[in-house]
């Protein structure tokens, strides 16, 4: 499709996708034989390449495919299930992957066979990424990794994680590391619940032993993996904050809910308080839908991070204020047990639950302290904070 | 809630370079402040190159009415522009709120002279109200005798000394009237007021003749729509105010220093000013639906000017507080700008109703009832 005019494009993909539905009928075939045959037919992700799933077209035109396949039925790759593979991994092997290593993983990436986590976090390295200390020692064709990760959303479901890990502790310490496609079922993998604040485990901590990843699953060159982590990462801030719900589809749609359902617990100060909120987070509403305005027309948009601020004060602050107008109500929780979750709502569950997990908001995806810097420094151009981590070999530095 | 473009569309982007390129011209900051010493000068030349030479006092006056036929969206960017630079013109008092007063008189009547003379950029009018009532609080201060006589006063009135006609709310027991009043009958006297680059006058007719525009069973709902369009696009002045407020104070830290670096290199700096960058940004897009949605006549303007008021009124003022702050000594002189900026948005917060009035509004529209008293 070398044509440039968007209805002859948009006219072109029904064209495929109909004719794709002719030739493979979902109702008797297997979903995942179906799904293959869509990534065989670009129809997975049409802004990837001819062959790798996509037919290079840009991502606005996805939509119009998805809508049109499951108007048909069609069943699709439940994308919720696969958040990592799908929004941070693939763009990443996309970019940096040889030909083989994107033959090899993208597809079953795409159709959900293989669902994948970041083992990017460790103990010692939160917001200070590049400090990882996890080694890999090159020994014959493999690598041999050593460490721990950390806060590793569904490891414990994932066949496959990306990884970022020491490959030279003699060099400065971006320019130490390295990035590895790593199999979750390689022996010395091990994956451990981590209990959070609400009392379940939506995240893991991941030990490694001794864990053999062959050199063909290093992705860039040695010593490109802060390189190859910092296009992860970029892929990763337009999901969190951009929300795109409705009116009141957030926190503070939980909260007016409460207000309206609880006339005899209304008090001045808090209706002063939760219009506040309630204006806040209209105007959070509109500065998303604007931010993705600007994105379909391809202006960038350093709002991102703004956003993600944004989403998590108001967050925290609506939650906070649902338990205090509860009163009463608001001293009982619900539920302590450790559990798994399938699903993460942020507004879902009970307001303990609600309030409790607020409090990720801005840690998660970058502290919001993180990002003001990010925004500080990349968008309105003021100085980066003194460092004392450069030039100087990531063995030397203190720790 | 529809997905209304919320970005500037190229015409809008032209008509912002050439308010810019006019108002950069002719009024300057220095200029600017001498209004605070009582020298107006610059304010008729500044007024008329933008009402006559750029066109723009017309904007929102259909083209069969004689005006340009634009929309709420092209009033918004100019009120940007104007806001920028705290110009000290009648636009938003005039060719905004009056002007879609007198839209609302049918077509053929009294009102077309007066709405071709101020879509020429002939006259200029202003709505005898004190700035600071919002839509719901246009409670007229003028009564009319048997004879057509006016009287009553209005404090706090923006636009008036600029204005040649005034148009004037009258009470009568059928409803709210609007009459036009020569401004040269009526007492106009000048108000030493917080922000010069807006001055208020107090307003008093004492039994003068005037022309009914708008009969009394017309008249309540289009000063309202007057102060609604006015709360909905003053949200775009406020941003305008906010974005130079912002823009100022990052120029200045990134090139003062202090114990040797660069101010905006502390991350106490930085971070503040990360946090007023998110929220001006969010101020943009709160304006600028507020101003999509009256453009379109949509449904949810009235939320949307609820919304923007609320918000974007405080963050102007928070930018302009920031930027008195983070400047240091030099914020606090005469000599620099910030403090036009400063009287300017504490004066628009309090303008077409306060923060509070418009959440109190937005409450009811969006049935989150306040306690029961």
């Amino acid at each position: 499709m070398t044509t440039t005019d968007p209805r002859a494009v948009e006219e072109d993909l029904r064209q495929r996708v109909t004719d794709f539905l002719a030739a493979h009928d979902h109702t008797t075939m297997d979903r995942l034989e179906f799904l293959r045959a869509r990534y065989d037919a670009g129809l997975a992700w049409v802004n990837f390449p001819v062959g790798h799933g996509g037919l290079g077209l840009p991502r606005s035109f996805q939509t119009q495919v998805d809508v049109q396949l499951a108007k048909a039925g069609a069943p699709d790759n439940n994308p919720r299930g696969n958040g990592i593979g799908l929004g941070m991994a693939a763009p990443t092997i996309l970019a940096f992957g040889t030909e083989e290593q994107k033959k090899k993983f993208l597809r079953p990436l795409w159709t959900g066979e293989q669902i994948w986590c970041q083992l990017f976090s460790e103990p010692g390295a939160g917001s200070d990424l590049a400090a990882v200390s996890t080694r890999a020692v090159r020994e014959g064709g493999d690598w041999v990794v050593n460490g721990q990760k950390v806060w590793t959303s569904s490891a414990h479901k994932a066949q496959m994680a990306i990884l970022v890990a020491r490959t030279n502790p003699e060099v400065s310490k971006h320019a130490g590391l390295s990035y590895f496609l790593c199999n979750m079922d390689a022996p010395g993998v091990d994956v451990r619940p981590l209990r959070q604040i609400t009392g379940e485990a939506e995240f893991n901590e991941v030990f490694l032993t001794d864990v053999h990843i062959p050199d063909s699953q290093r992705l860039g060159d040695e010593g490109q993996g802060w390189k190859v982590a910092t296009a992860t990462l970029n892929n990763e801030r337009v999901a969190i904050g951009g929300g795109g719900g409705g009116r009141e589809s957030g926190m503070v749609g939980v909260l007016s809910k409460t207000w309206r359902e609880h006339p005899e617990r209304r008090g001045a100060g808090q209706h002063d308080k939760l219009m506040r909120l309630w204006v806040d987070a209209e105007v959070a509403r509109v500065t998303g839908q604007r931010l993705r305005q600007k994105l379909a027309a391809g202006e960038p948009g350093p709002e991102g991070s703004a956003m993600k601020l944004t989403f998590a004060r108001i967050a925290q602050e609506a939650s906070g204020m649902e338990l205090e107008l509860l009163g009463e109500e608001g001293l009982r929780a619900s539920d302590w047990t450790m559990k798994r979750p399938q699903h993460v709502d942020f507004t879902g569950r009970d307001a303990t639950y609600r309030y409790l997990r607020a409090k990720g908001n801005s840690i998660e995806g970058g502290t919001s302290e993180i990002l003001r810097n990010v925004i500080s420094e990349r968008v309105l151009g003021l100085p980066s904070e003194p460092r004392v981590d450069t030039g100087i070999a990531w063995k030397d530095l203190p720790r | 809630m529809s997905d209304l473009n919320l970005l500037y569309t190229d015409v809008e982007d032209d008509l912002r370079s050439s308010v810019r390129d006019l108002v950069a011209a002719r009024s300057e900051p220095a200029t600017v402040a001498a209004v605070y010493d009582g020298d107006r000068s610059v304010v008729d030349p500044l007024w008329r190159a933008i009402a006559g030479d750029l066109g723009l006092a017309g904007l929102l006056i259909p083209e069969e009415r004689g005006g340009a036929g634009a929309s709420a969206r092209e009033a918004a960017v100019v009120l940007e522009e104007l806001g920028r630079s705290v110009a000290p013109v009648p636009f938003l008092t005039s060719s905004v709120v009056a002007t879609t007063v007198l839209l609302a008189a049918e077509t053929g009547g009294a009102a077309d002279e007066l709405l071709a003379g101020l879509a020429a950029g002939e006259r200029t009018a202003a709505l005898v109200l004190p700035l600071s009532a919002g839509p719901g609080e246009e409670t007229p201060g003028f009564t009319v005798d048997g004879e057509g006589r006016i009287s009553g006063s209005a404090r706090s009135v923006a636009g008036a000394l600029e204005a040649d006609v005034l148009l004037v709310p009258v009470r009568t027991e059928q409803g709210t009237a609007v009459h036009a009043v020569p401004a040269a009958d009526a007492r106009v006297e000048p108000v030493v007021s917080l922000d010069m680059t807006r001055q208020l006058a107090d307003v008093t007719l004492d039994g003068v003749a005037g022309q009914e525009l708008l009969a009394p069973s017309a008249g309540g709902d289009a000063v309202r729509a007057g102060l609604e369009v006015g709360a909905a696009l003053l949200a775009s002045e406020q941003y305008g105010v906010a974005q130079w407020c912002l823009t100022t104070t990052i120029a200045y830290l990134k090139d003062r220093r202090q114990f040797g670096r660069v101010v905006g290199g502390y991350q106490a700096i930085k971070h503040r000013l990360a946090d007023l960058y998110a929220a001006v940004e969010s101020a943009g897009a709160a304006a600028r639906y507020a101003a999509a949605t009256t453009a379109e006549g949509d449904p949810d303007a009235v939320v949307a000017t609820a919304v923007a008021q609320s918000f974007v009124s405080d963050v102007a003022v928070k930018a302009a507080e920031e930027a008195v702050q983070l400047h240091g000594g030099i914020g606090m002189t005469w000599e620099h700008p910030a403090h036009l900026y400063l009287k300017r948005a504490k004066a628009d917060q309090i303008a077409f109703g306060t923060p509070a009035a418009h959440r109190a509004r937005l409450a009811e529209l969006v049935d989150l009832p306040a306690p029961a008293a």
